[in-house]
């Protein structure tokens, strides 16, 4: 891998390979790490010469470029991680276009521009403030009345306002992740359902519920509806097995070929307004086919360990996303994966999985998640339901704003006119 | 025993007259505010009891296209953001409210006073851990030790209900000690020791119907706050839960839609509004009628 | 009076054990694990069980909470496990915003309960009386996290006269200061100027009746300045000091009214720390308060007892 030259830390250092290979070494070893998982496939770093290192992985990474354009790709100067030590989080020094100033904690967080950045003429920016503001009303409220210049995550039902309102622009893009019914399987006593047991059920939940209806009542049609864990557009969507239309009559006929006319389903949901909302609709759609659906709202804190345990029958969740499609789909399906608390386990689905990994060529790797994908859309562990979109609201003055399907905002070219 | 104190435990009970609570009643009869407190409370208990026959729509049958739509004569007070009738959910949220308010209270009554007379009237040792454990939950501001309980509990109103009740106990356990201690020197509760009651014949037969009324004032107006409580820990989803209508999970999903569906927030928000105006109304009202320095 | 002080202060340290127990207990048997919280969406397993050794959440309970207690004694309320830093960092960074939200909160408070109550008491019984009564009671009527909303969407959607969130410090700037703690102690204080006026209203009845008013009347003095300065001197004694009991009520209005208004007090501390399952946090700032509401309490005391002195012994 080359590095570019002529870049420096925010405290002066030069960026070299020995700063790439502390940074990875760093992210390998350093415990509690969260990003061990993510470039598990790195064993070790040689230093080539100043400007080149090797990467050595114990087994073929197809996802691992992907993985280094996100965190666990960031690099941070030697020398102030090994003074801070554990308290680097606090005020970290890295390379970027702008350096850390100050984080009060649920106040705000505060970066000035960098001088010696290497791209610094596509920086337009002296400062910029992040505010954590949790509540989407009031974030709105705040960029309409001038207080802030860009907000993200506009409510999907805002954004019909945000359309008409002259004093704000709006943009989009659909993201990374997905939003499910995820079926406990086999995991634990509460797996033993009709739900988790005969697939035929599972289906005529799948057909009893209306995608598109769903997103246009919950999110005014904001988002993109989906059947699998990419979203339709993306490269590694499975063309062949489109988005199935709703079809109750043949939900009904299913559960009456699997003596369950009514079957009880207990739908666990983090108590978040809109997944809220969402489940409700699905209840009702559901209910037409006979399913009889009671929602279990859930605080987020508790539902993360009930969802490892398998205390749950059936939930409603949802998964940030990845830029590479392994980190979507291997966690949640693969036999004892960290994520796959539904217990699912297909060896035949595991080796296409394993696949898929460890081959280059895109066309090679949609061969074998086309496999995957007849696998799982039969079988239906999760009921692939809706992918988000990035929505941000930003004073017209704003200009030169790219937005990437990761939600990550690089200011890189943006200015304010 | 002397003759004295034999006629005057007679005296007690030959004065029943013109009770005390009579006389309360005809205060709170000339006081407007109290009564129209009280009519307004009278008419969300008869919304709540006759909601099935009151309410035009099934309070949780969505309707498609129906999401959102401003107040017209299909729907009085709007629909909601998946298509239900909103008047249908606020006739129905009544008797969530109502419930919130009453159980709450009841359970705070039911642990807060046999603590307080027990309390109060013991006095030692009993009294000094007692009061040292009711201290401590003073301590914690009430709603924080109402979210710690209801988080606790687990997000349903039933344990939204258990979590306010046990947050009020202290205030009717410290109350009813108080009065307790009040109480305890007074001449008739001499008398009736003096006669061989034994203590737990005072305490309720003597005592307590004595001191219930600064309790029923505090029960009232805890009620008010209870219905706060309830719509407060359902803004933070810790309360009824959907599909379920409660006035204060309504206004924490209404809160989102302000601008575009502002209706969905105004009529939970003026019902609470009554319904809490008219508790502390008659609370008040109470309160001046049955302290007789006040008349 | 010292063997009164001795014994109240004697009182002080059995009840904040109590207070230890009880919050201590409520927020480590909250479902759910904080290490697996916070392992991130990956739930590494690994840093799972990292999280779990560093914060001792695989001792024990009796042993958790020695732990915490001894680190209390010293002086160490323990690291918030979100935000990691030391929670008496966090609670001496808060203090001062919630501090002053509750101040401006109080100015409001007696500014609309202290006249309404003394319109109340010296008009008993007339239309003015109930009018002023109910314009009190509203405040207490009305959810403060609603009359928060509105508030927001009227003066700063609709007449973009007022920030619609956010904390700017009076050492940044003293006009912004004040901007983004209008409408959050208003919300706050409408709810405390009931209880206000209430307060002020019985004290001052209370006191119109005694002799000495009555005596400075017969004197013929004008009425207005025998309401003020005589009768409304004596009353405000237990008015503030039954203001210092209602700071709990505060602290509870400030949750609410801080999570709407994004203010980063110590309400809003809380109710984060205990959604993301920080013990620490709610502990140690629980602690802090109650010490706080004891030691108000014990004031409000020694206030009474200084001006009644039949109340000691």
């Amino acid at each position: 891998m080359k590095l570019r030259r002529g870049v420096r830390f925010h405290d002066g250092e030069a960026f070299a390979a020995a700063a790439v290979k502390f940074s990875i070494e760093r992210h390998l070893n350093l415990p509690g790490s969260t990003r061990k998982a993510e470039i598990s496939a790195v064993t070790g770093v040689e230093i080539i010469d100043d400007y080149t290192v090797k990467l050595v992985l114990s087994a073929p990474s197809a996802s691992l470029l992907a993985q280094l354009t996100d965190r666990a790709g960031m690099i941070v100067s030697p020398k102030a991680a090994q003074v801070e030590g554990e308290n680097f989080a606090a005020h970290p020094v890295c390379a970027g276009p702008f350096k850390f100033v100050e984080r009060v904690a649920q106040d705000r967080i505060v970066l000035e521009r960098f001088s010696d950045y290497w791209n610094r003429d596509s920086i337009k920016f002296d400062r910029i403030s992040y505010l954590p503001i949790p509540d989407s009303t009031v974030r709105l409220a705040n960029v309409q009345s001038g207080g802030l210049d860009l907000i993200e995550r506009v409510a999907a039902t805002d954004v019909e306002g945000v359309r008409k309102d002259p004093g704000l622009k709006l943009t989009a893009i659909t993201g990374l992740g997905y939003s499910a019914i995820v079926i406990n399987i086999a995991n634990g006593e509460r797996s033993k359902t009709p739900l988790a047991q005969d697939v035929r059920v599972r289906q005529a939940l799948q057909l009893s519920i209306d995608r598109a209806a769903l997103n246009q009542v919950v999110f005014n049609g904001e988002f993109q509806p989906g059947n699998q864990w990419e979203p339709p557009g993306n490269p590694y969507y499975v063309k062949e097995l489109p988005i199935p239309p709703r079809d109750v009559s043949q939900a009904r006929q299913l559960l009456a070929e699997a003596k369950q006319p009514n079957p009880t389903v207990e739908l666990m949901i983090p108590n978040t307004p809109e997944l809220l909302q969402a489940g409700q609709v699905i209840q009702a759609m559901a209910q037409e086919a006979g399913f009889r659906v009671t929602i279990k709202a859930t605080e987020s804190a508790s539902l993360i360990q009930l969802a490892t345990k398998g205390e749950y029958q059936a939930r409603l969740g949802g998964w940030s996303g990845r830029t590479d499609p392994d980190g979507n789909i291997y966690n949640f399906v693969a036999c004892n994966a960290p994520l796959n608390d539904l217990h699912y386990c297909n060896p035949e689905v595991d080796r296409e999985l394993d696949a898929a990994r460890t081959v280059e060529d895109p066309a090679e790797r949609l061969a074998h998640y086309r496999r995957v994908a007849q696998q799982i859309l039969q079988d239906l562990p999760l009921i692939y339901l809706w992918h988000n979109k990035w929505l941000w609201a930003a004073t017209p003055k704003l200009a030169g704003f790219t937005p990437y399907p990761d939600g990550l905002i690089r200011p890189q070219g943006m200015r304010l006119e | 025993m002397t003759t004295d104190t034999l006629e005057a435990a007679r005296e007690i009970t030959l004065v029943r007259g013109d009770s005390p609570w009579r006389q309360a009643w005809r205060r709170l009869g000339q006081r407007p505010a109290a009564l129209v407190g009280l009519a307004v409370i009278l008419f969300f208990v008869g919304i709540a009891l006759a909601a099935p026959l009151v309410s035009p729509y099934d309070p949780i049958a969505t309707d498609w296209l129906a999401v959102r739509k401003a107040p017209s004569l299909r729907h009085l007070f709007g629909t909601d953001e998946i298509g239900r009738d909103v008047l249908s959910r606020v006739i129905w949220g009544t008797r969530a409210s109502l419930l919130a308010g009453l159980v709450s209270v009841s359970i705070a009554l039911a642990l807060g006073m046999p603590l307080g007379l027990v309390s109060g009237y013991q006095g030692g040792i009993v009294d000094g851990v007692a009061m040292r454990m009711i201290d401590a939950m003073l301590a914690i501001p009430f709603l924080i030790l109402a979210i710690a309980l209801a988080a606790f509990l687990g997000p349903n109103l039933t344990n939204a209900m258990i979590a306010i009740g046990v947050s009020q106990m202290p205030v009717f356990a410290r109350l009813t000690r108080a009065q307790v201690l009040a109480a305890k020197h007074e001449d008739y509760v001499e008398a009736a020791r003096a006669l061989g009651n034994p203590d737990r014949r005072i305490l309720l037969r003597h005592i307590l119907p004595n001191i219930s009324a600064p309790i029923l004032v505090q029960a009232t107006l805890a009620i008010a706050a209870a219905i706060i409580a309830e719509a407060s820990l359902s803004f933070l989803g810790l309360g009824q839960q959907p599909p379920a209508p409660s006035w204060g999970s309504m206004l924490n999903t209404a809160k989102n839609f302000l601008s575009q569906a502002p209706w969905m927030a105004v009529w939970p928000g003026l019902a609470i509004f009554s319904l809490v105006l008219s508790f502390n109304l008659l609370g008040d009202g109470l309160r001046d009628a049955l302290d007789p320095r006040r008349g | 009076m010292t063997t009164f002080l001795a014994r109240r202060l004697a009182l002080v340290l059995p009840t904040l054990f109590f207070v230890s127990l009880l919050i201590f207990g409520l927020q480590q048997l909250l479902p759910g694990d904080p290490a697996l919280a916070l392992a991130g969406e990956d739930r590494d397993p690994s840093v799972v069980a990292y999280l779990q050794q560093k914060y001792h959440l695989d001792e024990p309970l009796p042993m958790r909470y020695l732990l915490w207690a001894r680190g209390v004694l010293a002086g160490d309320l323990g690291e918030s496990i979100r935000i990691k830093r030391p929670v008496l960092d966090l609670v001496v960074e808060k203090l001062p915003v919630t501090g002053e939200l509750a101040a401006f909160a109080i100015l409001i408070a007696l500014s609309i309960g202290v006249p309404m109550g003394v319109l109340s008491a010296v008009n008993h019984g007339t239309v003015v009386d109930y009018a002023a009564t109910m314009t009190a009671l509203w405040g207490l009527s009305i959810p403060n996290f609603w009359l928060g909303i509105l508030l927001i969407l009227l003066f700063s959607v609709t007449l973009g006269l007022l920030p619609a969130s956010g904390f700017v410090s009076r050492a940044e700037s003293l006009s912004h200061n004040l901007a983004t703690l209008a409408m959050p102690a208003f919300v706050l204080g409408n709810a405390i100027a009931a209880a206000m006026m209430r307060h002020t209203r019985s004290a001052m009845l209370g006191v119109l009746s005694a002799d000495y008013v009555r005596t400075a009347g017969a004197k013929g003095l004008d009425e207005t300045r025998v309401v003020l300065h005589h009768a409304l001197r004596n009353a405000l004694v237990p008015v503030i000091t039954l203001a210092a009991l209602d700071f709990g009520a505060l602290l509870s209005g400030a949750v609410l009214t801080e999570q709407v208004f994004t203010i980063p007090g110590f309400g809003k501390l809380i109710v984060d720390a205990v959604f993301n399952r920080d013990y620490a946090v709610v502990q140690g700032v629980v602690l802090c308060t109650a010490l706080a509401y004891i030691v108000l309490n014990l004031l409000a005391d020694i206030a009474y007892v200084l001006v009644n002195p039949r109340l000691r012994g």
